[in-house]
Parts: structure tokens; sequence; C-alpha cells
């Protein structure tokens, strides 16, 4: 084994990966070839570091240098200084790893953003490669699956789950070692585990990290969930969109087939169990659990109506376990560090931690994973670092399409399953959108709507129709010609909607619509009384003029105008022409001299 | 999402033939093989017209309107093909708070064609997507495999004038 004096951790997960990580991967491999360097400085790409603001990242040991937004022609400076000289190149450094009095460095863990999380399902993501079983195993993999196959019954197995009180990361926090136990209760010779990677929540990333950081993690415990439910087949439906996700899985599932960790008889056990992936193709609701057993069935995915439940008759027919990637991620350190480990972290009811996928108006946008309870509070101004240009924060969104918004004066509800619930949302599979002042709730309950209408699958008339007209009513709304009685109408058929559906996708479609009612009525009394719509954002609502006194004639705007609608003389103010107008807002872009507003 | 009828002529090769019969073969026996081998079949021909729908509905064993029904259910088969630049607007909650709309938009009046549709030289293709990931970049679109972030409306359009 060659041994290294200094490793690259370079960032290869897709948001640093759109930023270009990979050809700064490749530079740096040569680079480091023409300085001879190649058998003392080792590159390793890894998985999501979270911090996908500063992309793309790299960290470079043993001094635990993080630079961040790194380009191609900073890898000489890097390579010629860093790991030539042992000078670390200062410009590059991320700002809060400096210490600001001695300007030493400090480790990551202590910078704001790291500093609150605590790392469970993402503990080897950005610290390991995860193309490489032996780095995966050097960090105890697959000592949770031996010790279960070798020294466990499957009853033991199931009840270190539940006594860990984990419950599902898919968003609905159902009790995993619960439906371990109703599935290993199902008599029958065949039986599957499948896992739900299909993540279609519009701005979540949670699973594909952990796939494309960890994916060792995530088939170790579906082994041992086989194990436990005696099952001898595993499906990880995983979204088509994901492309290095499923090249990592694919590499991992063949390593762990080299080293017995997958296939006959593993560990000596007589245990069998085999893996095998299915690409979803884009259609949200198969991240509901019966449309994604239609779907690896191969069929349009439609929900099936249940009971029976999956645990009694799933995939073929066949009693099922299916679980979200980070469910399973957190498995493994479950049967390492022990139930009780476990269970000593979070709140009462909501034990471990959570992964968040904090985009929108934040600071710090990337992926973080939290304690139970840890408050919104915590998580915006300390991790997430607050709200950019100087805007106030107004609301953050969870639960996807299912969820709901919580407004600024429940900033400080500690996050955990129940306490979402209690306040109109719901922990969902981790999206947590920021929304500052300029963003209008009524559009981002159209926005979910819109959504929603697209995604139905049209099986059930309740969501298929119910959904249209929800949207219908909040178009009507955002263009100025609703009535309160509209308002009213549209309430009641949101509960309509949530109990006549057949699936989760219906039953939580109008949740988007119903807690910024709940928080933000007074904007929706706006855009319907007043025809006004406070955030600026509702097009039909608003218009653009020239302030005469501010502007300088410099035509800029006219120019850029796709339609004409600006005119004047040069040096003269421009005035627009408001019924050619398309108020796409490019002339207000352009304009340097503050003399465009909207109205 | 409703799916535009096919409007482009189909052309495909033998050779594309004979390596859409060696992705059924494959796939005959396996259960749920449908899914996989429509996949790999939008790999072969760039998209699912229905002459391929016909070839795949026959070899294994399945109704056409089974095929076709599937076919039209997920976002990700088309029935028509790409243009040679496919442009991707995310429009992922992140992104669209952060003003993907205003982009998508000035790219449509642009090339003069809908989300689904193709210039009429067939160069771009235009899509709206779902979440790519890359949030840290938001607005995000992606031309081909190039992703571009971070953008305003204008410099969206301008990076397409790289590609004409």
């Amino acid at each position: 084994m060659e041994l290294y004096r200094a490793h690259v951790l370079i960032c290869g997960g897709t948001g640093c990966t759109s930023s270009g990580s990979a050809k700064l991967i490749e530079a740096m491999e040569r680079e480091l070839k023409n300085n001879g360097l190649e058998h003392e400085v080792k590159v390793v790409k890894t998985g999501c570091f979270g911090l996908c603001a500063l992309g793309p990242v790299m960290i470079v040991y043993p001094e635990g240098c993080f630079y961040s937004h790194i380009t191609e022609e900073d890898i000489p400076e890097i390579v010629s200084e860093h790991l030539v000289k042992g000078r670390i190149v200062t410009r590059l450094l991320y700002q809060e790893t400096v210490h600001p009095e001695d300007n030493t460095i400090r480790s990551l863990n202590h910078t704001k953003f790291y500093e609150k999380q605590m790392r469970v399902a993402l503990r080897n993501c950005g610290v390991i490669n995860p193309e490489n079983i032996e780095e995966y195993i050097a960090v105890d993999g697959y000592e949770a699956l031996g010790r279960v196959l070798t020294q466990m019954t499957p009853e033991e197995t199931i009840d270190v789950v539940s006594r860990s009180g984990l419950r599902g990361r898919g968003g609905a926090g159902f009790p995993t070692g619960k439906k371990w136990s109703f599935a290993a209760a199902s008599p029958g010779p065949v039986k599957y585990v499948c896992c739900n990677a299909d993540e279609g929540d519009p701005g979540a990333f949670m699973d594909r990290s952990v796939l494309e950081g960890d994916p060792h993690a995530v088939i170790e415990a579906m082994a041992i969930a086989g194990y436990a439910i005696g099952a001898h087949q595993g499906y990880i439906y995983v979204r088509a969109e994901y492309p290095i996700a499923i090249h990592r899985l694919e590499i991992a599932i063949k390593q762990a087939r080299e080293y017995g960790f997958l296939g006959k008889n593993i560990f000596d056990s007589g245990f069998d169990f085999d893996i095998e992936l299915r690409f979803g193709a884009g259609a949200f609701v198969c991240g509901e659990e019966t449309a994604l057993m239609t779907s690896i069935e191969g069929h349009r995915g439609e929900p099936r109506v249940r009971p029976p439940f999956p645990a009694v008759k799933g995939l073929f027919g066949k009693p099922t376990v299916l679980n979200n990637v980070e469910t399973y991620a957190n498995i493994p350190q479950i049967f390492v560090k022990g139930p009780e480990w476990f269970a000593s972290i979070g709140t009462e009811k909501s034990h471990g931690t959570k992964v968040f996928a904090l985009v929108g108006k934040i600071t710090n946008t990337g992926l973080v994973e939290i304690p139970m309870g840890t408050t919104l509070r915590e998580i915006i101004e300390d991790i997430g670092g607050g709200i950019p240009n100087g805007k106030k924060f107004k609301a953050a969104q969870t639960g996807g399409p299912s969820g709901g918004c919580i407004p600024a004066s429940l900033i400080d509800t500690p996050i955990d399953y129940d306490n979402l619930i209690a306040i109109g949302s719901m922990m969902g599979s981790g999206g947590l959108i920021v929304m500052d002042e300029d963003t209008c709730m009524v559009d981002i309950a159209k926005f979910f709507l819109e959504f929603t209408v697209d995604e139905s699958c049209g099986k059930c008339t309740a969501c298929r129709v119910g959904t249209r007209r929800l949207l219908e009513m909040l178009e009507k709304i955002t263009s100025g010609n609703a009535t309160m009685d509209d308002l009213a109408e549209m309430e009641e058929l949101c509960y309509y909607i949530k109990e006549n559906s057949l699936c989760g996708l219906g039953q939580t479609a109008p949740n988007p619509v119903l807690s910024t009612l709940r928080y933000f009525r007074d904007e929706y009394e706006a855009h319907i009384k007043e025809k006004r719509c406070p955030a600026g954002v509702c097009k039909k609502l608003i218009g653009y003029e020239i302030i005469a006194d501010n502007c300088k004639g410099c035509t800029a705007c006219a120019r850029v105008c796709p339609v004409g609608a600006i005119s004047g003389e040069v040096k003269k103010p421009h005035s627009i022409d408001k019924t050619k107008c398309i108020k796409c807002g490019a002339c207000i872009e352009k304009c340097k001299f503050s003399a465009i507003v909207k109205k | 999402m409703a799916k535009k009828k096919t409007v482009v002529p189909f052309n495909g090769t033998k050779e594309q033939e004979v390596q859409l019969a060696a992705v059924i073969e494959k796939y005959k026996d396996v259960q749920g093989a449908l899914m996989p081998v429509l996949q790999e079949a939008q790999q072969i021909y760039g998209y699912l017209p229905i002459e391929v729908q016909i070839m795949i509905a026959e070899g294994l064993g399945v109704s056409l309107s089974e095929v076709y029904g599937v076919v039209t259910f997920y976002a990700q088969f088309s029935l028509n093909p790409k243009g040679q630049y496919p442009i991707s607007v995310c429009m992922g909650t992140a992104c669209y708070v952060k003003g993907s709309q205003a982009i998508l938009d000035r790219i449509q009046r642009k090339l003069g064609i809908e989300v689904g549709g193709v210039t009429p030289d067939g160069r771009f293709s235009l899509d709206a997507t779902r979440c790519i990931g890359a949030c840290g970049l938001a607005p995000v679109f992606t031309i081909g495999d190039d992703v571009y972030g971070k953008l305003t409306p204008e410099e969206a359009e301008a990076v397409l004038a790289k590609y004409e």
C-alpha cells in the first residue's frame, strides 16, 4: 500500500460538478504529475461537503485547509505553493476557517456552518472516496452487517431498530422498526426490500448527496433489512436525472459483490441477498410507495389502494419493506454505536438527526444535518448565515408540494416531526426553502399547485379535477379577479381534496394553500380586495413606471425592451406604454439610475 | 404532463433496430422489463416514436396501449427528438424563488418556441425541468451537459449566442 504525505479532497457532488470540479480534479492530477508528486499527494474525489454555495471546494490534508470557489487557474498555485513549498494559499481560504486573532487555520467543524450540525447520515460524505469500498470499510463499513449476520437473529435485528426510535426520513415519519416487523410477520418465501431514491421534491437533494457520497451505507442497510424480514432481493429505485448517483451505485454494488457483502452466503452465514437498480423516469407520484412499486413492475406509476399495505402485499404482490435513502443511511451507525446512542439524540418523539437541503434566499446554500429539536432560527441565522442583501426573513417552506410555510413568527420552533405537523407543515424529505420579503406567498402556493396538477397521475377524481380547480382559483386571485367568496370556496375545496384523494400526493396537495392562508391571509386579501401584490411578483397586478426626475434619457431601457414599449427622446425622460408592456422586468435590470419602479 | 404528438417522420436505421432487438432479448425474462427497455430504446433512437413502441410491444409481448400508456406517463420519455442543443431550465423551488421563470420567459421569447418545443432548424429544444440538484447555483439552466448558474435573464440570453 502506498503512503501519501498529503491528501487533496475535491468535492465531486452534483453542485460542485456543475461548477466545474471534474475539470479541477483533472488539472490537479496533471499538475501533480508535472511536479513529480503523484506518489506523494493523493487526489480523492469525494461526495458532497455540504457547503454548495462555495463550490467548487477542496480540502488539503494534513493541514485541513478549506479552499473555496476554486478555478482551474488556481491549481498551479496550490500545487507550487502549498504542496511543493508548504505555503498555504491564503487568498483562496474560506474566511470563516481563519482565526480572526492569530490567523491560524481552524477546523471546518468550528465554522458557523458546521458547528451546530451533527453528521450521522452524512458522516462519510466529503470524507471518503465513494468509489472505493476499502475507504468505506476503513470507517467501520460493513461491520454492522457482519455483526447482524453472525451474532443476531432477525428478531433481535428488528428490536435494535425499534429501540433506536428511528422514523422514516421520507417525510411521514413512520417508525422503521415497526415497518420491518410487519413485513417480517408476513408469511411467504419471497419478499423484497426496496429503497426509495426517487427524490422528486423540487429543491431537495439530500438523498442524492448520500448516494453520491456514501452509497455503501445504503447497500449495507438494505442487506440488514433483507436479513431482518427474510428477503433476498432488493431494488433501488433511483431518479434517472441523477447520473452521478447512479454511476456510484453501480460501482458500489459491483464492489460489494466482489467482496462478498452481496450475493450468496454473505459472511458465511448462509444468507443470500442481492440488489438491482431501477431508474425512475420523472414522475413525482412515484415517490409514493405503492406507485413506486407499480413503476418497478413496469407500469404507469399509479398508486394502489391501501390496505393491503406493502408489508403484506407489495412489490409483485409479495411482502415488501420500502424505506427512503436517508433512513437506510442511519441504520449501520445504529448497529455500530448502539440504539441507545441514537435514541439519545434529538427530541422526545423524534430521535436522531435530519438532513435538510437549505436553499432559496439564504447565504450558505447547501446540505445540513442537524439534531432533531434544533430551531429554525439556528438553521437560518447560524448555519445558513442569514438572508443575503439585507433582506428580511419572511418564511421557510418545508415538505415541498406536500408541506407548508413556517412564518417568521414561528422561527423559534424546534424542528421535529410532531412540531412541524402542529404548525401546519411537515418534515417532508428535507427540502427547506428560505423566502424573503420579495416572495409572494400566493404565488408560491400557485407554484406548488402547478406542480401537483402536472404530477397528479389522474387515477382519482378528487386529485385530478380538484387540484386543477384549486389552481384556477389561485390564478383568479393572482390576476385580481377573485372575490372573498372565492376565497371561502377555495378553503372548502382544499379540505375536500384532502379527505377524498387516494394517495399522499392528493391528500397533501392543498397544504401549501392552507398553510399560506393560515399565516399570510392578509396577502390573499390584498390580492382580492385591493388588487395589489404586496411583494410585487404577480404580473397581472403590477406595472412598471418611469420616474421622470430620475430618468437621464440614456435609452438603455428602450433598447433592451423586447416589445418596444418604451419611448422617448435621447437625454429626456422616457415613458412606458402600459398597453404594450409585457412586464418582463428587462428595463429595471438595465436602468442604472433607479428610474424605473414596479407598482 | 401533456405530450406533443410526434411530428418528425421516423427514419430509424437497420443498425438501431439490431441494437433494440438485443435490448429486448436482454430483458425478455426480467420482471418489470418495460421501463428499462424504453429507457435504453430512447438512448438508441433519441426519442420514442410509435414505430419504436410497436417493436417493443411485439418484442416483449405486451399490448401497444400498455407501452403507449407508460411512455406518455413519464416525463423522461419523449415522443419527439430533442434539438442538437437541448436546453433545460430548472423550475425547482430554489430556482423558482431566485427567478428562473424570468429566464424561461426570456429564452422562450428569444427562440420563439414554447416549453417542449424544438426550433424549426432543429438546433435548440426547450424543456422546463424539475430540480437538478444544483441549488447552490440557482437559478440554473443546462444546455446539453453544460451547466449555467447564477445568471440574470439577460446573461442567459447571451449564453445562447455561444451555440448559434
